[in-house]
């Protein structure tokens, strides 16, 4: 018997060896062939040129960068300024596409229809028209510099963007995110405490409100204690522009709000079919133990619409990441904007498309290795 | 998208055979046509008209090569080629000959490519609104510049700004056209690239008289139709060809007069290039009416560039540089002997 299964299961084994082997064989001659072309060819190729300097400008870096810094510098640059804008745009796509989700369903027939609208909208226009259309829509309505609005002290808006001044930390600043640190950790005990006393009880602590309080308290007091210690550098208008300060510019805002727009429309109807597949008599109960309207959304339906939720967002959230690459197109130095200028300044195409091809792979693999674990937490568990 | 083509390219020069190349020539001839990369679309280089034909000093020099190779101006096939593609579609061989670009060092020898002739010797440059009033690249400390991106214009602008010890924002865009309308729409303060380019874009843009190309040029940008390293015979073909489009200009051959001079001309020089005498066109794979075709296609040098750049186009650009090596310019070819 054992040996009759063995048998059974050698043939599998080795026909798929065999395939992968093959696969595996073509690779390399395609590898190989390659490598033979660029030479016969006289083409430069290999990953030397990362530690060349690079020489480019970059205008919007998180990481502190100079056109003498090399290649690799400026890559890393780009593939930070990726996840940044990807990281940010899930956050705001995933609240305003779960209010537009809910807001579907709504029984207010005025709020449901508008949401519908705005779904409609953006899941049907293609996102490289919404980006340009919110490009061109910024730069036709914000000010030239010397006109620039200043809706705060301090705080100056134009078509070169968001200028705002720049907090510096001084001494004694250690204190405040003492402070901080100290607050967090006591509205994390708060709510565990309000949780016990709930369930022993039927009646918690009004936990939100008293971690608020501390939250926004204890960092105050100790800021005025330690003599405040933040000094801002507030921008001012010098020659052509704003200098000082930070800026958020057009580029990246008109990207960021293309992307979550765009990207909500498609959450707001996976949140949508998840509030539909909710059981009706769930709610029915809900109501049936006097619960309001709100709460029944937040702690009886939304948890469970996760389950249908996680999966289909999880696409969404790739197609995100993948589609912040259009950040080419309104100028906004993303990866792909800056592996552009390498390949225009270096033509090493192939390595710059590997890199590119790598990046986007290992991040949108790391997505959804985590959304899965997400989805493994949602899911029913039999008892 | 371009990335998708820019993949495609890659994947072509994946998949070619490891073994030689037939040469151009012989490819060329059998299928009767010539595959030329254009550019996206640059009026005065090479756009499509009106009628949806191409045009321009790029499509006049593909004309040129067609006429002395296939006997047929016509015979072309125009392959639109981003800047970042450009490079790895000829030394790939999916185009025969490309459009002017800048001959670089890196290019010629680590990139595939050999250059020809350099027809148009361009710099880069900037625009700016007169209303700015700027009359100096230097007084642009704490501009913002919008920048095309696939060429070297980033890294220009850089040196040019380190150099000079002033500071620029650059914004880089994938296509002109993106970031000239951010420039028009007061996104930038500056506008750079190729200063034929600025003259092409100026000449398109709304209200041309508002905006003013600076002086200075902070590179040379010397454009030269390139092809496939290592096909000595047609690299060989493709610069004479241009050799002799400059040499009839010098000669004062004209599309009108060619065949006259061809037949009453006593200069031995002018009869070597027409082929009245002597056997240059074999020297490069081809019978003697070679250069003959090329200038009743196109006209000479002269004709060419005013044709799509003279003061009758709306780019109007001086020939400076571009003016023969006799009146002071760069344009010089060698002796066809």
């Amino acid at each position: 018997m054992q040996a009759f299964r063995l048998k059974e299961q050698l043939v599998p084994i080795l026909t798929q060896t065999l395939v992968v082997g093959a696969i595996l064989y073509v690779a390399l001659l395609l590898f190989q062939n390659t490598q033979a072309n660029l030479e016969a060819r006289n083409i430069a190729s290999g990953f030397g040129f990362l530690s060349v300097e690079s020489g480019m400008p970059i205008n919007d870096s998180l990481l502190a960068y100079a056109p003498a810094d090399t290649y690799g510098r400026a890559f890393l640059v780009g593939i930070v300024n990726t996840l940044f804008v990807s990281a940010l745009s899930i956050v705001l796509a995933t609240a305003l596409g779960v209010l537009v989700g809910v807001a579907r369903v709504s029984a207010n027939w005025l709020v449901a229809r508008l949401a519908a609208v705005y779904v409609e909208l953006f899941r049907n226009i293609p996102l490289l028209l919404t980006l340009f259309f919110c490009y061109s829509t910024l730069l036709a309505f914000l000010p030239a510099p010397r006109q620039s609005l200043s809706p705060l002290a301090g705080v100056f808006i134009n078509n070169r963007g968001v200028f705002a001044p720049r907090p510096h930390w001084l001494d004694g600043m250690g204190w405040v995110v003492l402070a901080l640190g100290l607050a967090a950790i006591g509205a994390v005990l708060l709510a565990r405490r309000s949780k016990r006393l709930r369930d022993e009880t039927g009646r918690g602590l009004p936990a939100g409100w008293i971690s608020l309080g501390l939250i926004a308290g204890l960092p105050t007091l100790a800021y005025f204690l330690a003599g405040r210690p933040i000094d801002f550098d507030v921008p001012t208008l010098h020659g052509f522009n704003f200098k000082g300060g930070m800026v958020l510019r057009p580029e990246f805002t008109a990207l960021l709000t293309g992307l979550v727009l765009y990207t909500a429309a498609f959450i707001g109807e996976n949140v949508r079919s998840g509030i539909q597949s909710v059981d009706k008599g769930q709610l029915d109960a809900a109501k049936a133990l006097g619960l309001r309207p709100g709460s029944i959304m937040r702690k009886v339906i939304l948890p469970q619409t996760l389950r249908v939720c996680i999966p289909a967002t999880t696409n969404d959230y790739t197609s995100l990441v993948k589609n912040s690459s259009l950040a080419v197109a309104i100028g906004y130095p993303d990866m792909v904007s800056i592996g552009g200028t390498i390949i225009g300044q270096n033509d090493q195409a192939i390595e710059v498309i590997g890199l590119w091809m790598a990046v986007y792979l290992t991040i949108n693999l790391v997505l959804s290795l985590g959304m899965n674990w997400c989805n493994a937490k949602v899911r029913l568990v039999e008892r | 998208m371009k990335i998708i083509g820019k993949l495609l390219l890659a994947l072509a020069l994946l998949a070619l055979a490891t073994g030689a190349m037939a040469g151009t020539l012989e490819k060329v001839q059998q299928s009767g046509e010539l595959v030329l990369g254009v550019s996206e679309g640059v009026a005065g280089f090479s756009a499509p008209d009106s009628n949806g034909k191409w045009a321009g000093f790029d499509v006049d020099m593909g004309h040129a090569v067609a006429a002395a190779v296939l006997k047929n101006a016509d015979a072309i096939k125009f392959v639109p080629l981003a800047s970042k593609q450009k490079i790895v579609a000829v030394s790939s061989g999916q185009v025969d000959l490309s459009r002017g670009t800048t001959w670089t060092m890196k290019r010629d020898c680590k990139q595939g490519v050999d250059f020809t002739v350099v027809l148009f010797y361009d710099g880069q440059g900037l625009m700016v609104k007169k209303s700015l009033g700027v009359t100096k690249a230097t007084e642009l400390d704490g501009a913002s510049v919008a920048v095309v991106s696939g060429t070297t214009s980033e890294l220009n602008v850089a040196d040019f700004a380190r150099a000079n010890n002033i500071k620029l924002e650059t914004v880089v865009f994938e296509s002109k056209k993106e970031a000239f309308n951010a420039y028009v729409a007061g996104r930038t303060d500056a506008f750079t690239t190729d200063v034929s380019q600025l003259a092409s874009l100026r000449a398109g843009a709304a209200n041309p008289g508002e905006h003013i190309i600076l002086p200075e040029t902070f590179s040379k940008e010397p454009l030269s139709p390139f092809v496939r390293h290592g096909d000595q015979q047609w690299k060989d073909l493709v610069t004479w060809v241009l050799f002799g489009l400059i040499e009839a200009e010098e000669k004062g051959i004209t599309q009108a007069n060619v065949l006259d001079m061809k037949a009453k001309s006593q200069d031995p020089a002018v009869q070597r290039l027409l082929g009245a005498t002597g056997d240059v066109g074999s020297f490069v794979g081809l019978d003697n009416d070679w250069l003959v075709r090329a200038i009743q296609a196109v006209g000479n040098y002269g004709e060419m560039y005013d044709r799509s750049f003279g003061p009758k186009t709306a780019l109007n650009i001086p020939r400076g540089h571009n003016n023969l090596w006799t009146k002071g310019g760069l344009i010089y070819a060698m002796p066809i002997r």
